[in-house]
């Protein structure tokens, strides 16, 4: 355990949630399956307009190291393959599934034989799983470390730091068993000695269930972390179970270290059982938007607009809807996006939360700077991008250690003058990517 | 389908405002601004509300001249305003409050480019720039309306009887304010209850002040091996209320937190030195200046090394 914890800044919890089970919700008449919904390449799609496919069909290749193949979330017919443009800007193709309402599992789907690392990795790769939690690293590749002898410390993500999501609680709750079954898992194939579960202490009910369940297993410890954010974010999450650093531009496995959310963990234990891929996710839906908030399991690809329907519609006018939590979530121009892998919650925030208030001088507080879970002085960063000449810009953000900004929020949400911090930071990385590329 | 606000995270935000920080200095000032008016009379009063008026008149001129958006809903020239004033004689001439309010707002803080952008603390510079300029209707302090020592009728500064030599009111008269000084430096007691104020709201942190302060005594303690005489030193002239009100302005101090108690730890070396050795009585506001100008170099010095952050 670390001497002091990092990550201390007090957000609303509002795990509205958190009570209720998730309900499943019927298949939508067509699913949206994105070929990029993780980090790294985009999968190539390998059906074409017409193919009929059950759920779990392989519909995209993973078309790298660092890249997930895809699967369809229904049963029924490709009607056709499409560009589509990301809330992020990007864009990738889109495999638009019309459902015969059936949800028929493909017929070929069959438990994977998993009897070393090497099958584990395989199987997992073809699963199609990503990091639950957020991100969407492909799972197969942080696996893939344990190959190369780096792993000694498992880490399993049960922070749930974001306001609102409540989707990994009751994955800990209810689905406790898988992921004991999980754990058993790496602790089979993975030669870590020990396994840390990092929960906050706002979920006592999944600190106390988890420590019950794995009360005869001396490898693995329940950690509660304070009820602050960003306890999930991997580095900080890293730092507060086990006390280690990652160093800048390094992965957690350099300080061998495999971090897992606790939701994939669960998925791993069900894939090995049913060989089903990555095809449903659990979603909280809530927000000052919405009518009746609840987690929902939605096949993926679902329509955030059909997705909100099931639960009961809008309360009032929507303003905002964000993929994911409020504090690192990205807001949506269209309710007609589809659900990702990587999703595990849709916020929607009426006409009034909608917009913050505006913008005022920065009196340098100093309040980011107290925030900053990585001890970064983001006043720095915003200063340094008013400097005219290009290349003393690049120099300045690169000696205030602009890449390790995480983009967490903290230091914007603290701010008394409502400075766009974070998002002058994303401005800024873009700036050292381009320089970077250039030389 | 309605249109949907994009914008980048995060979506949520505190509570917290610039203007409600500043409205808790203003209240954090009230009862100094009291104290003083209670103390020195109604003249107290007319100083302190020409000098806020003039100050947000000043700003809200300046942003109209130049074409700047509005900005005295921040308060923020309110709380200098009120804080020149505090830092001012009861008696000193009208005029002479306007000219320093407005050379607080313009020269030091709006020429700058306003609220955040200033180097020097505006009230400090402007009383300094006072002080030099008006000396004669300035220096020292008006003798108190109400007294428990009706001898005491100089007003004479007790940092001034320290030096020249006299006779000292008594502990209790020095900590309630009944004794010759500025409007707001007078009351220590008053000070003391605005930094309690601030330090709940979590404003400032308590530190910086209480390193300044201390850092006056222990520096007297052993220059002048005297208990009594350090206690005088830490109750007299304006260094209980600089100490709160203008070492602990967020623009011009360090923004690390240890960088704020180098910063306090030297502004109390620089009024010792200038109380013990130089020419004037007070070496407050001097001592704020000298350090508004190394703050920069100490924020850099004290910066923190950011997680797994390689050394450069």
């Amino acid at each position: 355990m670390p001497r002091f914890m990092l990550g201390r800044t007090h957000v609303p919890h509002r795990k509205n949630t958190a009570e209720a089970p998730a309900q499943r919700m019927p298949a939508p008449e067509q699913v949206v399956i994105l070929t990029s919904q993780h980090i790294g390449a985009p999968a190539t799609p390998i059906v074409k307009a017409g193919d009929t496919v059950y759920v779990g069909t392989k519909i995209g290749e993973a078309s790298g190291y660092v890249s997930s193949p895809i699967h369809s979330s229904v049963s029924g017919k490709v009607k056709k393959i499409e560009p589509h443009l990301l809330s992020n800007g990007r864009s990738c193709m889109a495999i638009i599934i019309e459902s015969d309402g059936q949800m028929t599992p493909d017929p070929e789907i069959k438990a994977p034989t998993v009897e070393n690392i090497d099958d584990l990795v395989s199987a997992v790769r073809e699963s199609g799983l990503v990091g639950l939690g957020g991100a969407g690293f492909p799972t197969a590749v942080k696996l893939d470390a344990e190959k190369k002898g780096l792993i000694d410390q498992i880490v399993i993500n049960g922070a749930e730091c974001e306001p609102y999501i409540t989707s990994d609680t009751l994955t800990m709750i209810a689905k406790a068993d898988k992921v004991k079954a999980g754990v058993e898992i790496l602790e089979k194939f993975i030669s870590a000695k020990n396994i840390a579960i990092g929960i906050e202490a706002n979920k006592p009910e999944c600190i106390a269930k988890l420590t019950e369940i794995f009360a005869d297993d001396d490898k693995v410890t329940v950690i509660p972390l304070p009820s602050t954010y960003p306890q999930g974010a991997e580095k900080i999450l890293i730092h507060n179970t086990v006390g280690r650093v990652v160093p800048e531009g390094k992965l957690p496995a350099d300080v061998g270290c495999l971090v897992m959310n606790v939701t994939s963990v669960a998925f791993l234990a069900e894939y090995l059982e049913t060989g089903m891929p990555l095809v449903e996710k659990c979603v909280t839906v809530d927000g000052s938007a919405i009518k009746n908030p609840m987690n929902v399991i939605c096949p993926i690809g679902t329509s955030i607009e059909k997705l909100i329907e099931f639960t009961g519609g809008f309360k009032s006018e929507p303003g905002k809807i964000l993929y994911g939590g409020p504090m690192m979530g990205i807001s949506v121009y269209t309710t007609e996006e589809p659900i990702m892998k990587n999703n595990n919650a849709i916020v929607a925030f009426n006409k009034k939360d909608a917009k913050l208030p505006p913008s005022r001088n920065c009196i340098h507080c100093g309040r980011c700077v107290a925030a900053c879970p990585m001890g970064l002085n983001p006043t720095l960063f915003a200063r340094a991008m008013k400097v005219e000449d290009s290349r003393e810009r690049v120099a300045r953000l690169n000696e205030a250690k602009l890449m390790l900004c995480m983009e967490c929020g903290c230091c914007s949400f603290v701010c008394p003058s409502v400075r766009p911090l974070v998002e002058t930071n994303r401005l800024a990385k873009a700036e050292l990517r381009a320089a970077q590329a250039k030389k | 389908m309605n249109k949907l606000v994009v914008s980048s995270s995060p979506h949520i935000h505190t509570a917290a405002s610039t203007q409600r920080i500043m409205l808790d200095v203003l209240i954090a000032l009230v009862p100094t601004a009291v104290a003083g008016t209670v103390i020195f009379g109604l003249r107290a009063l007319l100083v302190i509300l020409t000098c806020v008026a003039t100050s947000v008149l000043a700003e809200f001129l300046f942003n109209l001249i130049l074409k700047k958006g509005e900005t005295i809903s921040d308060l923020s020239a309110a709380v200098t305003g009120l804080i020149l004033a505090l830092n001012l004689r009861a008696d000193a001439p009208i005029w002479q409050c306007i000219v320093g309010s407005v050379f607080a707002i313009v020269v030091v803080k709006c020429l700058f480019g306003g609220l955040g952008c200033n180097f020097a603390n505006p009230a400090a510079t402007a009383r300094v720039f006072m002080l030099i300029c008006f000396t004669g209707t300035l220096s020292g302090g008006m003798a108190p309306v109400i007294t428990s020592s009706p001898e005491l009728t100089s007003g004479a500064t007790p940092l001034a009887v320290l030096k020249a030599g006299g006779e000292l009111p008594s502990m209790l008269d020095m900590l309630l304010g009944l004794k010759g000084g500025a409007i707001g430096e007078v009351c220590g007691a008053a000070v003391i209850v605005g930094f309690i104020y601030l330090v709940i709201r979590k404003v400032i942190h308590f530190e910086t002040p209480l390193i300044f302060v201390g850092t006056v005594f222990v520096l007297s303690l052993i220059v002048d091996n005297s208990f009594t005489v350090a206690t005088y030193q830490v109750l007299s002239g304006g260094l209980i209320f600089a100490a709160v009100f203008m070492a602990t302005d967020y623009v011009t101090t360090p923004i690390t937190r240890t960088g704020k108690m180098i910063f306090a730890f030297g502004c109390g070396l620089i009024t010792f030195l200038i109380r013990a050795f130089g020419s004037y009585p007070e070496g407050v506001s001097f001592a704020i200046l000298l350090m508004n100008i190394l703050s920069p170099y100490i924020e850099k010095w004290t910066a923190k090394r950011p997680l797994g952050g390689n050394a450069k």
